[in-house]
């Protein structure tokens, strides 16, 4: 119960952080990954300031075996560098040029009963239904 | 030479919500004992594994009950989305399947990774920046000059 109260609770904080930072506003993203027109820096320093708390944290989880609810802490343990972690990665690039959403402001853009978010979140959901079945397929074979 | 929006720039509301985003990670983290990545956790859903379902629901029932919550007390800062609904589905799929093969997105290799020196996640975050840049530049300059 305490787990998925700690989960909702997480989920609420990381959305507002979305909201204030502008993340969630399409828009404000593109204006940052788009270095040749008028370029607006914001998003470097959304990232820096996640990443400075998120140091701190880590620093600190990476010394426990449980978490401070008492539960198994499952931090990545994968370190391989492959043709999956790229070639996935390029992919999810390409789609946040064209959309300007990443999954996170997408769902927050779905919660705020855009239509826009709302097709977006469905065909990200269907990719990644894809990827469970092309998975699905080559385990077979 | 890279001209900067200043009329655009938001440093102090960026750095607060960066920092909200990093704690909300951070909670995570510490309590649940977890990576708060969005496409992980959205994608567990898609293969269901018994007791691995209440906590992803309640994550994301979270995020997308903020601008719900939000508009209790203010109005919703403005999400304005340019691309056309075609450009959306194409963009989603790409979204969905990248962020599963690259076994995140930028939270979970942007914010996390970042944040535990994982040079995996470096990579990772290098190359859907990098792919971010070019998009736009094509879209914008090349396609749309």
């Amino acid at each position: 119960m305490k787990y998925n109260l700690t989960a909702l609770v997480s989920g609420l904080i990381f959305g507002l952080g979305l909201i204030i930072s502008g993340l969630a506003n399409p828009a404000k993203v593109l204006g940052f990954l788009d270095l040749a027109g008028l370029w607006d820096p914001s998003l470097a320093l959304v990232m820096g300031g996640a990443i400075l708390v998120g140091l701190v944290a880590f620093t600190v989880a990476k010394k426990r075996t449980l978490s401070l609810l008492g539960f198994n802490m499952k931090l990545p343990t994968s370190t391989k560098i492959d043709k999956r972690l790229v070639g996935g990665s390029l992919l999810f690039g390409v789609g946040w040029g064209v959309a300007g959403f990443c999954p996170g402001p997408a769902l927050v853009a779905v919660g705020a009963g855009e239509i826009k978010g709302i097709v977006f979140v469905a065909s990200m959901v269907a990719g990644m239904m894809l990827f469970e079945l092309i998975e699905r397929k080559r385990a077979q074979s | 030479m890279i001209d900067i929006a200043w009329s655009e720039f938001t440093p102090v509301s960026a750095l607060a919500g960066g920092i909200l985003v990093g704690l909300a990670a951070a909670s995570f983290l510490l309590f649940n004992g977890r990576i708060a990545g969005i496409s992980g956790i959205l994608g567990g859903l898609l293969t269901p594994v018994r007791n691995d379902m209440l906590w992803r629901m309640a994550f994301l029932g979270g995020l997308i009950g903020t601008p719900i919550v939000w508009r209790l007390f203010a109005e919703l800062p403005e999400i304005e989305v340019n691309a056309g609904f075609p450009a959306l589905i194409i963009a989603g799929l790409l979204v969905g399947v990248g962020t599963r093969y690259g076994s995140g997105c930028t939270s979970g290799h942007g914010v996390c990774g970042l944040s535990r020196l994982s040079p995996r996640s470096l990579v990772a975050t290098l190359s859907f920046m990098a792919t971010g840049f070019i998009t736009v530049y094509i879209i914008r300059h090349l396609i749309g000059a």
